[in-house]
């Protein structure tokens, strides 16, 4: 691959995310309140559509105090609905945030209409998009989800060194903080209004629900490698930082368009097997027809099918002998509806009948074309054909017919079928 | 419009019917099975098992088109995320037993993981040659829209198949719910009964990925038993209503989501029975904010008149005359009340026609408040007897005991504790005498 300014930008853009995430992550992981992050993520929606609807722009001020705000809101309506409703935390939350976001992606799904806001952009994050609207600060052109980011990561970098006493004891024994008059009340909805915070500045990037990865996955790491709260916020970031650069080093190598190695390799496995699977049509059909005495192929009245040796053994099937891609296509013919299975036989369907007629007709279309153009011996006609009946489509066919379907008949008078 | 919303609500449209049915058994599934998830405490897990069912749905998605079949069909694409989603409860169940990381993170974690990779694999499908991802954006917000009739009749049934399950099993899950330690130490089979019911959960959220979307799912299973909770304390009415509620907000959701069909039908369907919880968080009968403040305002008034009472009833018995007026500075000093709740106590007496003015601020018991007062006093005397007798209480201090108790003694208890009590004739070390029952003359 080869590295640009983008994948720069891509990847400060990844890492401010996952820092700033991690960096109050860890102490939901801490609190046991990892799902508390995922519904105040979810929840946000609301806040960030509303924003948006007010104001057409992301990130704006107006949607950082909607996020503040509503992640207190679902801090406070969650714990009303746990005490009025004697639900569990884990229920009290899954009320309020499916309903929150729900009230958020019929917004959002409104305001499509009017402004430049697309769903997908919020829950998923959309960071290719990242270094495409840039700012000028300091006579730099910097990207302007790199510079929010970047205040949210000091920010949050600050609340935690200031208040780092209050946010440990708060976490570790809010019991002994109240006592101290320290408030982990107070601490708890600082957190909360944090956590909003990051959400609305990462779901530009990782989406308003993959935040939540962003979030509690460093903190549980740490967790499991650290005892020391200052080791465990360095094992943290360290563990954000790490996945951004490594995640975007991945997904070009892995997943780009075109050259991706998955892609790839997906596109290959569809086309042999597309071509399998036409070569199994084409055995069956030609197995319907029989040859009469002037060498002319005529229908079998009750075609009888085909079992699985046939299929390998059959002149002219491209089959070897332990190739598991015969199974493997005729298992999706039948799950498609094109080939049904009696006893160990295979027989067309109607519709296979349609599709192996409209192969067979490229292919003797080809035929005749070979022939009558290119004065190809009869011999040599049906490999090319056999090659080219597998790419051509429905206009280049009726094009060919067109041209050659005077007498309806391939070069060695087999009929062409409509 | 009226008459469109009509048709649809009447269920005129052939394909209205057959997708209103669809989210309806959706809707009274997720209601049973979610009142089993919500009193074992593991609401959450549905939502991470909702997040966990995307990359089984995109992955059986890039298979089938990668081996040419039809991608878009239900039953395939709803198998991988049956997988996906009991991998994905299994990754939980692993990092919580083998790691010391609390339920909630593990829950985190798997849920944003696995919704991470099913993104990835998404992005994938959109780069395939030859497959079109149109059908996979249902799946994410959900859409009635893109159901046809036999996707809402394999819901349909299914969600039946698990209602039916559920209802012969009710016994044995309301038992493994309530006290599991109980059934275990019973013989029955506690493990399996946390394997289906968590079975059963995979099944009602993969059922419904699609009409209400991944990350809305959860709402089907906790939003209807929720709202449910405020009803009743009985665990068959609480199947029941919640069952009501979670087949109404289908309903009334999936019309209108027929009506207006470029809302994600999930989020519709959520506001629905989101807004049938508010109502039920104000308004339910047992546990509903405003019943229960109706009923704490009435005890308050009940409370007051019984001490107005009592209190007009014993300083008559320290004059040795009912008949006559007692001014309102005995009454405050009787008592330890402020003026306000004095005057209150006054007002909430004389509308009940227990009591009247008959001096310039003075009160005289009427007869029926007479008849009240009486009795109010033998309760609280009776529970002072109770409680220096069985409770072993100072006698200093069973007045206060009683004064808490009196106004919730029903005749049931009275006639108890008259029982037990060998009621003398003369009260616990105290001044006061027992008053005789009502209509015997002493």
């Amino acid at each position: 691959m080869i590295w640009t300014s983008l994948d720069t930008w891509i990847v400060v853009a990844a890492a401010l995310a996952g820092l700033a995430s991690a960096l109050v992550g860890s102490f939901l992981v801490l609190k046991k309140m990892s799902m508390m992050g995922d519904a105040i993520s979810h929840a946000v929606l609301p806040g960030i559509a509303v924003a948006f609807i007010l104001t057409s722009s992301h990130a704006s001020g107006v949607m950082f105090l909607g996020a503040a705000v509503i992640g207190v809101l679902t801090a406070v309506l969650v714990q009303l609905v746990q005490r009025y409703g004697r639900l569990e935390q884990g229920a009290a939350m899954g009320v309020v945030f499916t309903v929150l976001f729900a009230v958020g992606l019929i917004l959002i799904e409104q305001a499509a209409q009017h402004v430049d806001i697309h769903p997908e952009h919020v829950l998923f994050g959309a960071v290719e998009l990242v270094p495409l609207y840039t700012l000028q600060l300091f006579g730099l052109a910097i990207p302007r989800g790199v510079a929010v980011l970047g205040v949210i990561t000091v920010v949050n970098l600050a609340v935690v060194v200031l208040f780092f006493k209050e946010l440990r004891l708060a976490g570790f024994d809010p019991a002994l903080a109240d006592a101290l008059g320290i408030g982990s009340g107070r601490m708890h909805y600082l957190l909360m209004v944090l956590v909003a915070l990051t959400t609305v500045a990462a779901f530009e990037v990782v989406g308003s629900i993959l935040v939540i990865a962003m979030l509690i996955v460093p903190g549980a790491t740490a967790h499991l490698l650290t005892k020391r709260l200052v080791s465990f916020l360095v094992v943290a970031c360290g563990v954000a930082v790490t996945a951004a650069v490594l995640g975007h080093v991945a997904a070009a190598l892995l997943t780009a368009p075109e050259n991706g190695v998955i892609p790839q390799a997906l596109t290959l496995l569809h086309r042999r097997v597309v071509v399998a699977r036409q070569d199994i049509l084409g055995l069956l059909v030609r197995h319907t027809e029989t040859f009469s005495t002037k060498g002319n192929a005529v229908l079998v009245p009750e075609p009888t099918g085909l079992n699985l040796q046939q299929l390998r053994s059959l002149p002219g099937s491209p089959f070897p002998a332990g190739s598991g891609m015969l199974r493997l296509a005729l298992i999706t013919l039948r799950l498609s509806g094109s080939v049904s299975r009696t006893g160990k036989r295979y027989y067309l369907t109607p519709q296979g009948m349609k599709q192996a007629h409209e192969l067979l007709r490229s292919h003797r279309l080809w035929e005749r074309f070979f022939h009558d153009e290119g004065n190809v011996l009869l011999d040599e006609l049906h490999p090319a054909a056999d090659y080219l009946e597998h790419y051509t489509d429905g206009e280049l066919r009726e094009a060919l017919a067109h041209k050659y379907t005077g007498e309806g008949r391939d070069p060695r008078g087999n009929k062409i079928p409509d | 419009m009226n008459d469109r919303l009509l048709r649809v609500l009447m269920l005129a449209d052939y394909n209205t019917r057959v997708v209103v049915f669809g989210v309806v058994m959706l809707g009274i599934a997720g209601g049973v099975i979610g009142v089993f998830l919500l009193l074992r405490r593991r609401a959450l897990l549905a939502d991470a098992v909702g997040h966990a069912a995307l990359p089984g749905v995109a992955g059986a998605f890039i298979v089938l088109t990668a081996l040419g079949a039809d991608a878009r069909s239900l039953p395939l694409l709803l198998t991988g995320a049956l997988i996906s989603g009991l991998a994905g409860m299994g990754c939980v169940l692993l990092i919580n037993r083998l790691t010391k990381l609390s339920e909630e993170a593990a829950l985190g974690i798997m849920l944003s993981v696995f919704f991470g990779f099913g993104i990835a694999l998404l992005g994938i499908i959109q780069q395939m040659r030859g497959a079109s991802a149109a059908g996979l954006g249902s799946f994410i917000y959900g859409r009635t829209a893109s159901m046809i009739r036999a996707d809402a009749l394999l819901i349909g049934f299914a969600a039946l198949g698990i209602v039916v399950l559920a209802t012969l099993l009710f016994k044995e899950l309301r038992l493994y719910t309530f006290d599991e330690d109980f059934a275990a130490g019973d013989g029955w089979p506690v493990h399996g009964l946390d394997v289906l019911l968590m079975s059963l959960v995979v099944g009602v959220t993969v059922l419904g990925l699609q009409a209400v979307g991944i990350v809305l799912v959860i709402a089907v299973l906790i939003i209807p038993p929720a709202a449910a909770r405020f009803w009743t304390d009985s665990l068959a009415k609480m199947v029941l209503i919640s069952a009501v509620i979670g087949a109404l907000g289908g309903y009334i959701g999936a019309a209108i989501s027929a009506m207006a069909p470029r809302l994600p039908a999930g989020a519709v369907i959520v506001c629905v029975t989101g807004s049938m919880f508010l109502f039920s968080l104000f308004f339910g009968k047992t546990h509903g904010v405003v019943p229960l403040a109706v009923d704490a305002l009435k005890l308050r008034r009940q409370t007051r008149l019984h001490h107005i009472l009592r209190c007009l009833y014993e300083c008559g018995e320290a004059i040795y005359d009912h008949s006559k007026p007692i001014s309102i500075r005995t009454l405050r000093d009787s008592r330890e009340w402020g003026d306000q709740e004095l005057e209150r106590a006054i007002h909430t007496a004389e509308k009940a026609g227990h009591l009247r003015e008959t001096r310039e601020r003075a009160y005289l018991l009427t007869e029926k408040g007479r008849v009240e007062a009486h009795r109010i006093t033998r309760n609280h005397r009776l529970w002072e007897i109770y409680l220096l007798e069985h409770a072993d209480v100072a006698a200093s201090h069973v007045d206060q005991g009683a004064d808490f108790i009196e106004h919730v003694l029903g005749t049931e208890l009275v006639a108890e504790l008259e029982r037990s009590l060998s009621i003398e004739e003369l009260t616990p070390g105290s001044v006061h005498h027992l008053p005789a029952e009502q209509g015997v003359e002493t």
